[in-house]
């Protein structure tokens, strides 16, 4: 559904995105994570074909983002950071604009909105001018604009940002039923416990380029390393770790807890019970110790640092 | 959430998308007072103070019997009332082109299915209607009621010429408020940028309230034609400068003088990204590849300087000189002209080289602000004189031809080739803002092009106007005294 290869922006001497290759399907989330000014805006631009690539391809949904613009704008739907509303407008006609440009019919357009409002928690506000809504009503309003025409991608910049807990759950929902339903989504986010809530796959830019990318659980293994696991007993440890060393490679080891790695958790785990229970250590908890989509986000950004 | 339906491509007619742009923006400038309610007032309040100070002044002007200056003033206030609310037009433009791209809701529109010229025509027709049935509705009450109390018709030539002009002046507004907001990514930029809008109408006011003092119709019709012309170059600009590319794609705010230089210097040295510069050789062949794309404005060049010859000699025939002029106009007296001031010969080839290259640099200064005009016509000049001087041989029973061999032909062989590659190289760097390349951004274009013209320049120009100096100091006289001698 989008699909690009080595797709690279230049601005004059600055170098915005280079090799860029994506391949997302259909009904599938892609994050796009990075620092500010990694690319993230470029690369949702000319994807969204308001910026023409200076090398490489992409294509959206089946059209070319260059030959053809235009298939590829009626296909999108797209949400920037800044929802840039008509602040004298009321939501709905700020909808019907925008559904005019998409050749939606007012009435089609009104009820669809209304339900929309509806859907997040702001009905009785359609009628109101858009300059009196809040930052995070703005968003909504937004993301509504950019679901109006049913397109088959949506790219969203921060959809949650500036939005309270409760907006943003709903957004969340809303983004996961859109991508339930086969649309493709990007989504740019810092908003990092977001990205590993809502991705599918996870792609990570710094200086224009893709330094990381794959599934959360590939992303881990690759960047983290294999998982680690941890365990409790119900006496303090008191030197009888070095008992285990022939069985895994002890990481930490804590009062009554030890955090180690394996290579075959199938077959390690069952004989480190047994060990600990020969060494007169009964086991309260055995469990993987939980490795945060930050965790591998900060070790992509630190080594390339 | 609400079903999704699968997505359907709709057709798209571009005549209903500009229009769906302008009704919003004008329901939006409508809903903001402070340009409704200036509007309003220079609709209705002032073409009735216009009115007053018409009747007025026209009473005034009775007491000495000099109403003729108040009747043709009635023309001037007609204008005015015209063009106040038209200059509204200005104030919508930047705020809907620039103002937009502020308030970060141009992106939306941007990906939307709109294209740029439907974007740039529904801002256009939204930045102009408003001000414009304002300017023709205050127009229709000042007219109105002079009617009633002075009985004033105004004649149905002077009703056209004032409407086109209203409207004329207001698309050209609208048309540079869009070039000055492609420059400008805040409202407040875009009001300093105006000045270079606002100062040339507030003198275009002035020379069009002359033409209507004096009665010269036939003078503001060519007018007309004239910013009609340049209301054209201005859409192309604009329309060129008004795209997502250059919208979203440029950091605009700074002046990199840096990268214009290094941009210039590439072009003009032929430098590599590599670093390296190319042998004499090379960089005049690569020179010589820019002259297959100056046959264009060579063609227009020689087509301006047949326009020179032929009103060179219409001229000469409008004012032949008077007998006892002619009379001076011999051969001999050329000849003996030139040996009094043969002392000079030895410094004329430097001060012929100097005022070449003033010409030259004169050309290309004031071409820059012409989009090319004023370095046409500059070229134009020398042979409109030299048609001139060789027709009033002709009129004083001379050979015209015998004074052209003696007294231009030599050098001419190269001072003409010469002026004509150098202004088409002018031409094309300085027409490039109507029509640049899609490749390259506006500025590169200008750079590049600007490049190429001084690569003309140095290569060519240059060393054919040395010759030529040198043949018109040295050989051009001797021809001369040959001839007449």
């Amino acid at each position: 559904m989008i699909e690009t290869e080595n797709l690279g922006k230049v601005f004059d001497t600055f170098t915005a995105v280079q090799n860029l290759t994506l391949n997302v399907p259909a009904g599938q989330l892609l994050a796009l994570l990075g620092p500010n000014g990694a690319g993230k805006t470029t690369t949702v631009r000319m994807i969204g074909a308001i910026l023409k690539p200076t090398t490489g391809y992409a294509r959206v949904n089946g059209y070319d983002v260059v030959t053809q613009a235009d298939g590829v704008r009626r296909s999108i739907g797209m949400l920037t950071e800044q929802p840039g509303l008509y602040t004298r407008m009321s939501g709905l006609e700020y909808l019907e604009f925008y559904g005019r440009l998409y050749g939606i019919p007012d009435k089609e357009t009104r009820a669809k909105g209304k339900a929309m409002f509806e859907r997040f928690y702001m009905a009785g506000a359609e009628d109101k001018r858009l300059g009196t809504y809040s930052k995070g009503m703005r968003q909504k309003v937004g993301l509504i604009r950019s679901m109006l025409h049913n397109p088959a991608v949506l790219l969203l910049d921060e959809p949650t940002s500036a939005m309270d807990p409760h907006s943003a759950k709903l957004v969340r929902d809303a983004i996961l039923e859109l991508r339930n339903d086969r649309r493709t989504v990007i989504l740019c986010t810092h908003n990092l416990a977001e990205a590993e809530l809502l991705a599918d796959k996870i792609a990570i830019i710094k200086q224009g380029q893709i330094v990381a990318q794959g599934t959360f659980t590939e992303l881990k293994q690759q960047l983290l390393g294999r998982p680690q696991l941890e365990v409790r007993v119900d006496k303090p440890l008191n030197g009888q770790v070095k008992e285990l060393d022939h069985l895994v490679t002890v990481e930490s080891v804590a009062n009554d807890t030890i955090r180690y790695r394996t290579d075959n958790p199938d077959l390690t785990n069952p004989q480190l019970v047994r060990c600990l229970h020969k060494l007169g250590l009964g086991v309260i908890s055995l469990q993987p110790v939980s490795q945060s989509l930050e965790q591998v986000y900060l070790r992509v950004i630190e080594e390339m640092e | 959430m609400t079903t999704l339906t699968p997505f359907l491509p709709v057709k798209q007619n571009s005549l209903r998308m500009a229009l769906v742009i302008a009704r919003r923006e004008i329901r939006d400038s409508f809903r903001d007072w402070r340009i409704i309610l200036p509007i309003f007032l220079l609709t209705l309040a002032f073409p009735a103070l216009m009115n007053f100070t018409a009747r007025r002044a026209i009473a005034f002007a009775d007491q000495y019997g000099a109403e003729i200056i108040a009747t043709q003033l009635i023309p001037f206030l007609l204008l005015v009332v015209g063009f106040f609310p038209m200059s509204f037009s200005l104030i919508i433009a930047l705020e809907t082109f620039v103002g937009e791209k502020e308030r970060n809701s141009l992106e939306p529109l941007l990906a939307s299915p709109l294209t740029n010229t439907e974007l740039y025509a529904g801002k256009m027709l939204a930045a102009l209607a408003p001000p414009l049935t304002a300017s023709y509705l205050g127009m229709s009450v000042y007219m109105f009621s002079l009617w009633i109390n002075l009985a004033w018709r105004p004649e149905p030539e002077l009703i056209i010429q004032v409407m086109l002009l209203t409207t004329v002046q207001g698309v050209i507004m609208v048309a540079a408020a869009v070039v000055v907001s492609s420059q400008a990514t805040s409202v407040r930029a875009a009001n300093l940028l105006a000045s270079f809008i606002i100062v040339p109408m507030a003198l275009l006011i002035q020379f069009e309230a002359g033409a209507l003092f004096w009665g010269n119709h036939a003078g503001l019709w060519w007018l007309i034609v004239g910013l009609g012309l340049t209301a054209v170059v201005l859409i192309r600009m604009g329309l060129y400068v008004f795209n997502r590319e250059e919208l979203l794609g440029r950091d605009i705010d700074q002046i990199r003088l840096g990268w214009m230089f290094q941009v210039y210097w590439r072009r003009l040295s032929g430098q590599g990204w590599n670093g390296r510069f190319p042998r004499p050789l090379a960089w005049y062949r690569e020179t010589l590849t820019i002259f297959p794309t100056l046959l264009q404005p060579i063609g227009m060049l020689l087509l301006a300087f047949g326009g020179a010859v032929l009103f060179g000699i219409w001229l000469a025939y409008q004012y032949t000189l008077p007998p006892d002029m002619q009379a001076e106009l011999t051969g001999a007296n050329m000849a003996a002209n030139l040996e009094q001031y043969a002392f000079l010969l030895t410094a004329l080839p430097i001060v012929i080289i100097l005022q070449n290259v003033r010409v030259i640099a004169l050309q290309a200064l004031l071409g820059v602000f012409t989009f090319g005009v004023l370095a046409v016509l500059i070229f134009m000049l020398p042979w409109g004189v030299m048609a001139f001087l060789a027709t009033q041989f002709y009129l004083a029973g001379q050979n015209p031809f015998q004074f052209l061999l003696a007294a231009f032909v030599p050098h001419a062989l190269l001072e003409f080739p010469a002026l004509l590659i150098t202004t088409a190289a002018i031409l094309r760097w300085q027409v490039v803002i109507i029509h640049p390349s899609p490749d390259h951004t506006l500025s590169e274009n200008f750079l590049m092009r600007m490049a190429d013209f001084t690569r003309i320049f140095l290569g060519v120009g240059l060393p054919l106007l040395i010759t030529a100096a040198f043949v018109e100091a040295h050989i051009t006289t001797h021809v001369l005294q040959m001839i007449y001698g």
